[in-house]
């Protein structure tokens, strides 16, 4: 069993738990995700590590409740446990000295991001951070990463903070005011989509976090296909990071919908809707 | 007295009324059968049978005392050498193995030893197994990794030498691929939890959540440990690489059968995991997961669930056990059929499969007849799901993470038959040496393992 030991509701439908799992706190890098399960009858499923503290023992994950796991993940408080917790899993970002790196986060990707910007700016680069959401009270960890990025820019899509419209506007001035080497992006797959097609005009190496609906999370099921430059990979084990030019977004969109109607079904079931 | 030729049939549950459900098909031999049958056994001094058998049980010995009716000296006998009886009584291939050798084959049938150990397994269940005395501790600790069919027998024979074992498990439940792959009507997980539970209580410790490669490392594991032996399997699926692979509506057999299994979709929404299945449904490949896969879609109210296989009857690789239920319960066999793609419609859902007619030419490397393609025999086919049961190669994330661990072209780490690896403290067994195979061989390979173990230790000191 895995305890919680701290939460922390960040907006009205994203929440923070920090869990006591010494073992994945221990190896957890920025980039990978665990697998957890709430009951017995629960669902496994995938979240990507928002932070660790390796001498507390402790794993953070932050989650936008969408479907039944993840508005019952919501609903636990301090003192509850969950049943399975198993990381971290997939391949951890290659953070080494690009130069400047643009970090885009967007939605509840920003809490996967944070590792990642702070482990980037350690590492020596010059990091520029653009955050969006739909509107301001729903930015997460906006102090946090401004703390480790050089320049830090905000967008809203109702203009309520920064920039009125999307995080690319925000990119595309960043790359035609500086020499971009790489860009980070973690959001909603159509802002990955958006973003990685503008990259490639400039042709900027740009890396994109993907999370599509996984099983056992080791490379066994293959429910978290993805096709990238035409072949087939696993999240799980090839990924979650993988050339943002390169994936098949639209196919990942779909495959993301596979379980929509029994998804509603559990919610409705459950009083969760 | 004539020797009668055939064995008893196993009553089991009517292919009508079981496709409703997952309870287990065949309800097993009760006393009487039991020891009429055991009675049929020649008691054949050179023993053919435990040639056939690659956990060496004494099989002549553990009749023979069924045939007196001392079905509790019986248990014991099967398990000096089995720890786990109640599941190889249900999936061994016993056609190909004891029961090929059967001497009785000359006159007819071969003894029915698969349903004689399975007799047995079942009566201790309900009686409560017999713990072995526990042998005084040689002090040595071993890391089994994996809890399936490999690691829990050479868990358990460890185990039995003395020696503290934790076997370290990436998912939530014990058992790999007896719990997230067979399904329940074939072999119910309570009982696999009861065979796990007789393992644990030999002394071995099971440890979940632990990706081994991730979580832990197994250099780490070799700082911490007297040995280690990998089991995990031969988890990675094959697909068939035709276009459309990835629509909604296509999944790997693993996926498919993990989520129905271990998942207990089948249960939903009283368990969270969903599954989709439709009306029409088409597994690809022949082997016992495909027929798995196949009668698996009935009993989830598929209208009509087919095998597609390139080859013939004669080259389908599953159990004849298998292939007759999967027959019984009305699943669809297309033959000599191999699909080119898959179609989707707007929103990217699978709405079709298109398919080859094939012809069997020249024998290829493994000896059957090479399916070729007849020119313009394509045809389609309206389907709603489609399952690609078409094998697994080893699981990939620990040969990743260890590189002085050598590994064969299929992606295998190579062993000796005791399965010694080319690093000396490391051991392994199962699928993951020799790719998919079956639960006993396996579970033979993870004997030979702790045997070599042992001896390793005990030169060592």
């Amino acid at each position: 069993m895995y305890p919680i030991v701290e939460k922390k509701v960040l907006s009205e439908n994203v929440k923070l738990l920090k869990i006591n799992a010494p073992m994945v706190a221990k190896k957890a890098l920025p980039g990978q995700f665990i697998i957890l399960r709430i009951d017995e009858k629960g669902e496994r499923i995938p979240l990507t590590i928002a932070d660790s503290d390796p001498k507390k023992g402790t794993v953070s994950i932050i989650f936008l409740e969408v479907g039944k796991t993840t508005r019952q993940l919501g609903q636990l408080n301090v003192g509850d446990s969950l049943e399975n917790f198993a990381g971290p899993l997939g391949m951890p970002s290659e953070v080494k000295k690009y130069g400047t790196v643009v970090c885009v986060g967007g939605g509840v990707g920003i809490a996967p991001l944070f590792p990642i910007v702070k482990a980037l700016k350690e590492a020596g680069n010059r990091v520029i951070s653009i955050l969006g959401a739909k509107t301001a009270d729903l930015l997460l960890l906006e102090k946090e990463i401004h703390t480790f990025s050089d320049e830090f820019y905000i967008a809203t899509d109702d203009g309520s903070k920064g920039h009125k419209g999307f995080v690319s506007d925000v990119l595309q001035q960043v790359i035609e005011k500086h020499k971009v080497d790489m860009v980070m992006s973690i959001g909603p797959i159509i802002m990955m989509k958006v973003v990685s097609n503008l990259t490639k005009k400039y042709n900027i190496k740009t890396l994109v976090s993907l999370n599509p609906i996984m099983v056992d999370g080791t490379g066994m099921c293959g429910g978290c296909r993805v096709s990238v430059d035409g072949k087939t990979k696993f999240a799980c084990v090839d990924g979650p990071e993988f050339d943002g030019h390169k994936v098949d977004y639209d196919n990942l969109m779909l495959r993301n919908r596979r379980f929509v109607h029994a998804e509603g079904e559990a919610c409705k079931l459950a009083g969760v809707s | 007295m004539s020797i009668r030729r055939t064995k008893p049939e196993m009553p089991e549950q009517s292919p009508r009324e079981r496709i409703k459900n997952f309870q287990e098909v065949p309800f097993g031999y009760g006393k009487e059968i039991a020891i009429l049958e055991a009675n049929r056994c020649l008691q054949c001094k050179n023993k053919p049978c435990m040639k056939g058998c690659p956990v060496e049980i004494d099989i002549p010995g553990f009749v023979a005392c069924i045939a007196k009716g001392d079905f509790e000296k019986a248990a014991e006998v099967i398990r000096a050498k089995n720890n786990l009886p109640a599941i190889t009584g249900r999936v061994c291939p016993y056609e190909k193995q004891c029961e090929g050798e059967c001497t009785l084959k000359k006159l007819g049938e071969p003894l029915g030893i698969g349903r004689l150990e399975r007799f047995i397994a079942d009566f201790e269940r309900v009686k409560g197994a017999k713990i072995p005395k526990k042998p005084d501790s040689t002090g040595k600790h071993i890391a089994v990794v994996g809890a399936g069919p490999a690691g829990l027998t050479c868990a358990g024979d460890l185990a039995r030498m003395g020696h503290a074992v934790t076997v370290f498990e990436a998912l939530h439940d014990p058992g790999g691929v007896l719990m997230y792959g067979i399904p329940e009507f074939r072999l119910p997980k309570e009982i696999v939890k009861s065979e796990v539970n007789y393992v644990k209580s030999l002394g071995v410790e099971i440890i979940y959540d632990i990706v081994v490669g991730k979580t832990i490392t197994v250099p780490e594991l070799m700082d911490k440990y007297d040995a280690v032996f990998i089991g995990t399997g031969a988890g990675l699926p094959k697909w068939l690489n035709v276009p459309g692979e990835n629509l909604d509506g296509v999944y790997s057999a693993n996926e498919f059968l993990t989520r129905v299994n271990m998942m207990k979709a089948y249960r939903f929404p009283e368990y969270d995991t969903p599954v989709k299945v439709g009306k029409t449904v088409v597994t690809f490949g022949a082997g016992n997961v495909a027929m798995d896969c196949a009668r698996t879609a009935l009993r989830l109210k598929a209208e009509k669930s087919y095998i597609f296989y390139r080859r013939t009857d004669a080259e389908m690789p599953a159990r004849e056990e298998e292939v007759e239920h999967a027959r019984q319960e009305g699943v669809i066999f297309k033959l000599l059929t191999a699909p080119i793609r898959f179609i989707g419609d707007e929103k990217g859902i699978l709405k079709e499969v298109e398919y080859l007619k094939m012809e069997l030419g020249e024998p290829d490397e493994s000896g059957r007849r090479r399916p070729v393609p007849i020119p313009g025999s394509e045809e389609k086919l309206a389907i709603d799901t489609a399952l690609v049961a078409i094998g697994q190669s080893p699981n990939p994330l620990i040969p990743q993470t260890m590189k002085e661990l050598k590994i064969g072209k299929h992606g295998n780490i190579i062993t000796d038959e005791e399965g010694r690896t080319s690093v000396p403290k490391i051991f392994a067994g199962g699928d993951i040496a020799t790719g998919a195979a079956t639960v006993i061989l396996a579970m033979g390979a993870g004997k030979r393992a702790a045997r070599a173990i042992d001896s390793f230790l005990k030169k060592k000191t």
